[in-house]
């Protein structure tokens, strides 16, 4: 800023400008959004590259959803693009493994996928959230069909070995009780004028009513079996028709002191948080459907088995090196007048890259994060036919932490697949170290602490431990407040000819919206750079 | 709260399940020697286990390394590992993609990890780090971000 004297009346758009134009779009963003202004995606519908660009080139690294989304836009605006993809297919991360699939890991091991014609993992991403406005939008696009996502399935297990014997929990139970509890809690210090003084005697009146709605308490302010709470925790016999119609209203309800030492409160949470409130999707036969949507339109511009080893520019054009992923062999050439890479950070820092030394500090700066997905494939879908469990998610304190219900094909006859694990944290660590096999067999063993029906259905099984994943690595960029203060921005400017773009260029860390969004706001760039040029 | 049939049964069909629970636990514990950590630190103690539980998943049951899009370095006959402090600074701090294990190992677990891995796959270096050496390298301030 030039002057230390503020305006005395600033607009609030004035404001935003003078944030935007120091600390960059960021820092602007995220003071809109204190301010109201923006709340969602910054993806405002199908981008619009206006100008000519005149002929001019750019050569992409990466088929990921980043590499793509670019891919498609700057070739319907007219640029000339090539693709230089690693892996024998598009998506990236944006990936299912089906029946007949073989995958091999970093250290050479090979898993076959066994599963059944429809059934699928999708090791990396499972969801999206209705306001990923971007990936949604391709997906409309694209011509990629979705279904709902279950995040929260109420009469799923919240499960701790610490707590009710080792016994799992219904998810419906133990929210009930959670809430109806805490709220007979605050009425009854209400009652009593305990918060006379935080509260006004007419707002104390609103705040009884709303207890009693909020907590499902009786008239007396009690949560206590009864008709409200059975019609939030379920009946002992639930209401029906004829003469056995007479429901019974459920009485074990857990205490508070037991509810609050068994964690459990912490596994009811998920479901508030913005990222994964309902409505959430998923695409029909895997969430790998979206790369091959993209892999089809691209099909003439992507070049597989390209393994980028050497990211050279100059005054002219950009020249990257590549040799092929199989066999390696002759390094060849493609080069443009400007490159936009996706390839990982975890894989880039390695890459011989001519960039200034403040995105190359950026480049090197960010940690892969670990992640572990395991799916097993069942004889029958018993957590629908014994357990009444359709779709959703079962939490629990185990090294597997979640067990995921396939959100499709509901009641149908034959077999299934569970997300057996998907673990964070040290547990992912342990977990990727072990051969794949023993990774399957750790979350059949644990698993069968909560469904045993696993000891008479299980089939077979796949593992993926993102740091044994050939070419990213890791999950996803282990940003720090600190590291995204010092090298964020760096890491998002044009450098001469090369820029970059990907989930670790966002903001929105290992979500696929992050990948759509920083692709955007990378050709944007570019755009405007190449027309004014 | 509860009546007191309730209380009986589910006291009942909690202790059935912890029999179970506990034969399940028993029987996955049969199978391997394998360490899940409880919390968000590592419970692993020796530098084997260390080693096994956590650097193999990246530098490989042989220590050799392996490559695809990138590569993981190998520690098998690695001369770099000479200077002790070098691995012990790449441990807590981490290094490009390799995360950091300040937060998540203590000082005496890195000094036994980079103390097994300097005299294993082919590194035979009789100097020994010592915890107190780690200490002075640890992060003082608790993790923060995401
Ligand atoms: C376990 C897990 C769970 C997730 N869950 C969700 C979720 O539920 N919802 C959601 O929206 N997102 C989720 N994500 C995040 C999402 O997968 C990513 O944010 C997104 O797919 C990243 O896209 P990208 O284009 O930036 O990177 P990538 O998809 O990684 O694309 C990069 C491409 O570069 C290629 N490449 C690498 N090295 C080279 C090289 N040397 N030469 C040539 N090519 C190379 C790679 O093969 C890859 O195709 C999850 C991720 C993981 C791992």
């Amino acid at each position: 800023m030039s002057s230390t004297k503020a305006p005395t009346v600033m607009s609030r758009r004035e404001l935003l400008t003078l944030i935007g134009s120091v600390a960059g779009s960021a820092v602007s963003y995220r003071a809109m959004a204190g301010m109201g202004l923006v709340s969602e995606s910054t993806y405002k519908g199908p981008i619009k590259l206006e100008g000519n660009p005149r002929g001019a080139s750019v050569l992409i690294l990466g088929a990921g959803i980043a590499g793509m989304v670019a891919a498609m836009e700057l070739r319907n605006a007219g640029y000339k693009v090539q693709v230089l993809e690693y892996n024998n297919r598009a998506g990236g991360r944006n990936w299912s493994l089906r029946g007949g699939d073989s995958y091999t890991e970093l250290g050479g091991f090979t898993q076959k996928c066994e599963f059944d014609p429809g059934l699928y993992l999708n090791p990396g991403p499972w969801r999206i959230p209705y306001h990923h406005h971007g990936i949604l939008d391709y997906c409309r696009r694209l011509g990629v069909a979705l279904e709902p996502f279950v995040q929260v399935n109420y009469n799923a297990f919240v499960h701790s070995t610490e707590a009710f014997g080792g016994k799992p929990q219904r998810y419906r139970e133990i929210q009930a009780d959670y809430h109806g509890q805490i709220a007979e809690l605050l009425a009854k210090a209400t009652n009593q004028k305990k918060l006379d003084a935080l509260v006004s005697k007419e707002d104390q009146e609103m705040l009884l009513a709303s207890l009693k709605s909020w907590g499902a308490l009786d008239k007396d302010y009690k949560y206590a079996p009864g008709e409200a709470s059975s019609n939030r925790r379920g009946f002992q016999k639930a209401p029906s028709g004829g003469l056995s119609a007479r429901p019974v209203y459920s009485t074990d309800i857990t205490g508070m002191s037991e509810l609050l030492k068994s964690q459990l409160w912490a596994s009811i949470s998920a479901g508030h948080n913005y990222e994964m409130q309902t409505t959430l999707f998923q695409p029909v036969g895997g969430m790998g459907r979206i790369g091959e949507a993209f892999g089809r339109e691209l099909a003439s511009v992507i070049q597989y088995n390209a393994k980028v080893v050497k990211i050279r520019q100059d005054s002219k054009k950009v020249a990257v090196t590549y040799v092929d992923a199989k066999s390696g062999g002759e390094p060849r050439t493609a080069s443009a007048d400007y490159c936009l890479c996706t390839i990982p950070l975890s894989v880039l820092s390695q890459i011989d890259i001519n960039v200034g030394a403040k995105m190359q500090a950026a480049i090197n700066a960010v940690p892969y994060m670990s992640a572990v997905k395991v799916g097993l494939q069942f004889k029958r879908r018993f957590w629908e036919q014994d357990e009444h469990i359709y779709g959703g998610i079962s939490y629990t304190n185990l090294p597997i932490r979640t067990i995921g219900y396939p959100n499709t094909g509901y009641h149908s006859g034959g077999k299934g697949v569970l997300l057996g694990a998907y673990v964070f944290g040290p547990n992912a660590f342990e977990f990727t170290a072990l051969p794949p096999a023993e990774r399957v067999k750790k979350a059949y063993e644990y698993g069968a602490m909560i469904h045993p029906q696993y000891k008479q259905e299980f089939e077979n099984g796949i593992a993926v431990g993102w740091h044994r994943v050939p070419w990213t690595l890791g999950c996803a960029g282990g940003w720090t407040d600190e590291t995204r203060a010092q090298h964020y921005d760096n890491l998002c400017q044009l450098d001469n000819r090369i820029l970059l773009a990907g989930e670790h260029a966002s903001y929105i860390p290992a979500w696929q919206e992050g990948a759509v969004t920083s692709s955007i706001d990378a050709i944007t760039r570019l755009h405007q750079h190449v027309v004014n040029r | 709260m509860k009546s007191a049939n309730h209380v009986i049964a589910r006291t009942l069909c909690a202790a059935l399940l912890l029999a179970l629970a506990g034969a399940a636990q028993a029987q996955a514990d049969l199978t391997s020697g394998t360490i899940f950590s409880k919390g968000y630190g590592f419970e692993e103690k020796d530098g084997e286990a260390l080693y096994k539980g956590i650097c193999q998943g990246c530098h490989m049951p042989d220590a050799k390394g392996a490559t695809g899009a990138g590569t993981y370095p190998a520690l098998a006959a690695n001369p770099r590992l000479a200077a002790k402090q070098y691995p012990l600074v790449l441990v807590v701090n981490g290094s490009r993609a390799m995360p950091g294990f300040g937060h998540s190992l203590s000082a005496e677990q890195i000094a036994a990890v980079v103390n097994y891995v300097r005299t294993h796959f082919g590194n035979a270096y009789t100097d020994v780090v010592t915890p107190a050496e780690v200490k002075v390298l640890l992060p003082t301030k608790p993790e923060t971000g995401e």
